[in-house]
């Protein structure tokens, strides 16, 4: 059975590079309440890295990562 | 040990504390930005915008071939000297005319590149600059580089907050940062 995730905010950042993903991301995550979830879309390949970089750094947490069609799909849980 | 010795050591240990506390190590990133090329200052942006997200609070000094990528190009002012008009000729004015530090062909290679960086949806270094400033990055200006090289407070861009110092003010907040970097 497929886990479903709430989603609280979509952010599209597609063909957006560094460091816009991280950028867009850290300042969005202030327009959600603890607990919520953002889905940012995301297709520079940096951010495989730089997103959990970001949320270790930020003390958030990613719930899940799926990776498309050159684009890469990060739900990410606001804790803090 | 008497009451006195006692009060002795305790401003002793109180004046130690004082002075951790002015060097204790912050999240803050200190830059100086000494390069005045298109390249080495986009990545000085890049890295400063990026800091901000990982929540660091950022400061850039900017000097020496820095300084004229902060001119404003659709400023003028009037009453240099000789020397001070030279440089102002001689010197990119503003961040939209600096050029590469490597294969600048002229200028060919920077307008290419620019045009592949619009192309990549690379931001721009004035686009940079205006997300540093809303990202509340703060910027000093060394006063000696506007002073040697005769730029005025007028000629410059109108970033927030923006403040010329010496390397002292800098420094201030250089101690208590966790990361340092000369570009």
């Amino acid at each position: 059975m497929a886990e479903t995730i709430n989603v609280d905010k979509v952010m599209d950042l597609k063909g957006l590079p560094c460091p816009m993903p991280v950028v867009k991301v850290s300042k969005g995550i202030k327009d959600i309440q603890v607990g919520q979830v953002i889905e940012a879309l995301i297709t520079d390949p940096g951010a495989l890295a730089d997103i959990p970089a970001w949320v270790r750094t930020s003390g958030n947490e990613i719930l899940k990562t799926e990776q498309g069609e050159g684009v890469i799909k990060f739900y990410i849980k606001r804790l803090k | 040990m008497t009451t006195e010795e006692i009060e002795k050591q305790l401003a002793d240990l109180k004046a130690q504390v004082e002075g951790l506390k002015r060097t204790q190590q912050e999240d803050k990133l200190s830059m100086i930005v000494f390069s005045g090329d298109l390249d080495k200052v986009l990545a000085a942006f890049v890295t400063a915008t990026g800091a901000v997200a990982m929540g660091l609070e950022v400061v850039m000094y900017f000097t020496t071939w820095g300084t004229p990528l902060l001119r404003d190009k659709n400023k003028t002012v009037h009453g240099k000297d000789m020397m001070g008009i030279m440089f102002g000729h001689m010197l990119p004015k503003g961040a939209g005319a600096a050029k590469l530090s490597k294969l600048n062909m002229g200028g060919m290679g920077t307008s290419m590149m620019k045009s592949l960086m619009k192309k990549k949806n690379v931001a721009s270094l004035e686009e940079m600059i205006k997300m540093a400033a809303e990202l509340g990055v703060k910027i000093f200006i060394a006063e000696i580089s506007m002073d040697l090289m005769g730029f005025k407070r007028e000629e410059m861009i109108d970033y927030p907050g923006v403040e010329y110092v010496g390397v002292a003010t800098f420094l201030e907040q250089a101690i208590r940062s966790k990361i340092t970097l000369f570009l």
